[in-house]
């Protein structure tokens, strides 16, 4: 089966062209254009974002589809990111979609963003394959959820954030620090210069030790606010050397906040849960303290740790096409009236069997 | 202008509740304050109000949040709006904001004039630790509404202008 899939969740228009092969899929394609970097503006604006995405999906399908030598007819399926997201960024993809499907008869199949971010981690041929059931956390921007994934595409929400996403806190502490938004990135390049204990910012564990699985990224957000104004930033340090030195252990200690509470609540949900499998994807995913911290802590509890490779942690195409295929596998396709579910507690399936 | 201090997430939100209970279709909330002066935190008090029990959480990343209360709800947020002139944009919105439901705008001083005349404006600030600074000001016919439902606090009188209450804060990152 020869597959195209569309992400237009948020920031990012990415189209992928896959060939199913058991039990993996063969990327024969993959062409994304991000609104964050290529805009000369730092943010979205929502009508501007579905505009950009419409300009953007057609030449993208056709660049993929010409550096895989294959045409429209070619296509057996197309898969879409349906939903949680932007709500007009969702409509176009999931609107492109449902047109090219019914135009050409062929199944279309909505995949959620959260179990795509999961999917990522089968991307790589040879890195071993996680088994169901296994735990796993999407961490990104816009996402900080921990699931029971039972089979591909049977997943039960664990936990989530109550205020923040893991990635957001990262860009707005970024900023705070004058690295520009989206500033994730930077803050893990500047950390890993600075020293993980020079400041002492709260954790928020929300009854850990009861099995409590939400995360909150908001309070330790708001503590580094407030140390920052009471140590005079960004007017002070004055010292070149100093402030760098001092925006690199906020950094550090920020970061070292974020990243012991996503393994610890990982973990928990590891053992509360009896699974042995985990996997940890999204955007922070590609963060290298998370990643050490999480290879050095599974192993120990006894957890077997999957982690996506860093080019594929963020927003892509390739994602969705590798967990739409579960679906199809199955015999399961969306309806030609899928609808863009915006809200991950609105999301149900909206499958049915191929007739 | 009403104006009292909170001690923190829990009086936040309880306050946000009362204000709340005033609210009708097409009202919309302009929330003003720097970072984690508790913008998610009232809105979430707010939405408890409308009948809404699910999660209130940032909508930074994807901009709006629509929550089904009694009323339809809203929640915007404008921190990552950064285009110059982007009040061209904003028709879409309007639409949103001008139906059955209740707007809560977060970052919303990044409207700048854009901002609907008939705006409830409710700014937030820190005021040491836990505490909480917060200033209501409204139009009016909005005001009358919505006094009833707080409880006392300061108040300046009705020749309140929304410049009394001081021009929107410096952005703090800018």
């Amino acid at each position: 089966m020869l597959l195209l899939a569309i992400e237009t969740s948020c920031d990012d228009t990415c189209v992928a062209l896959l060939r199913d092969r058991p039990p993996g899929a063969e990327l024969l394609a993959h062409r994304a254009a991000s609104q964050a970097v290529h805009a000369d503006f730092a943010g979205v604006v929502p009508e501007l974002a579905s505009r950009e995405h419409m300009r953007l999906i057609g030449p993208l399908l056709r660049a993929a589809l010409a550096a895989a030598r294959l045409d429209l007819g070619d296509l057996e399926a197309v898969a879409v990111t349906s939903g949680p997201g932007l709500v007009g960024s969702l409509l176009v993809g999931v609107s492109f979609a449902k047109a090219l499907a019914y135009a050409r008869r062929i199944p279309v199949v909505g995949v959620n963003h959260v179990e795509a971010h999961l999917a990522a981690v089968l991307l790589d041929e040879r890195a071993a394959r996680p088994k169901p059931p296994f735990i796993g956390l999407v961490a990104s921007g816009g996402h900080t959820e921990i699931v029971r994934v039972l089979d591909w595409g049977r997943w039960e929400l664990l936990g989530a954030t109550r205020d923040d996403a893991a990635g957001e806190a990262f860009d707005k502490v970024a900023k705070l620090l004058g690295m520009g938004f989206p500033g994730g990135p930077a803050l893990s390049r500047a950390a890993s210069s600075g020293r993980a204990a020079a400041f002492d910012f709260p954790r928020a564990w929300l009854d850990l030790e009861r099995g409590g699985l939400d995360v909150s990224f908001s309070g330790p957000k708001t503590a580094v606010k407030l140390f920052l104004d009471r140590r005079g930033w960004p007017e002070r340090p004055v010292d070149p050397i100093e402030r760098a030195r001092f925006v690199a252990d906020v950094a550090a200690s920020f970061q070292e906040a974020v990243v012991e509470v996503l393994a610890a609540k990982v973990l928990e949900a590891c053992s509360r849960t009896g699974v042995r499998g985990l996997v940890v994807a999204g955007g922070v995913a590609a963060n290298p303290a998370l990643r050490a911290r999480l290879e050095r802590d599974a192993g120990p509890r006894g957890v077997t740790l999957h982690l996506p490779a860093p080019a594929w942690c963020g927003d892509n195409a390739a994602m969705v096409g590798m967990a739409a295929l579960h679906h199809l596998r199955r015999g399961e396709r969306s309806r030609y009236d899928l609808p863009a579910v915006p809200n991950l507690d609105d999301w149900d399936g909206f499958y049915e069997a191929a007739r | 202008m009403w104006a009292a201090w909170t001690q923190g997430e829990e009086e936040t939100r309880a306050l946000a509740a009362r204000l709340a209970a005033g609210l009708e279709p097409a009202d919309v909330v302009a929330l003003i304050g720097e970072l984690g002066s508790g913008k998610t935190r009232f809105t979430e008090g707010a939405c408890r109000a409308l009948g809404y029990a699910g999660r209130v959480r940032s909508p930074t990343f994807v901009l709006v949040h629509v929550y089904r209360g009694r009323l339809p709800i809203y929640h915007f947020d404008l921190y990552r709006w950064e285009l110059p002139g982007a009040s061209a944009e904003l028709a879409e919105w309007e639409e949103w904001m001008d139906g059955g439901g209740v707007s809560f705008v977060e970052w919303a001083d990044r409207l700048g004039t854009a901002l609907p005349e008939r705006a409830i404006l409710v700014r937030l600030a820190h005021a040491g630790g836990e505490r909480r600074r917060v200033v209501v000001e409204a139009p009016p016919d909005r005001w009358a509404r919505l006094r009833p439902h707080l409880p006392p606090g300061e108040e300046a009188g009705e020749t309140a202008t929304r410049e009394a209450a001081g021009a929107p804060p410096p952005r703090e990152e800018g």
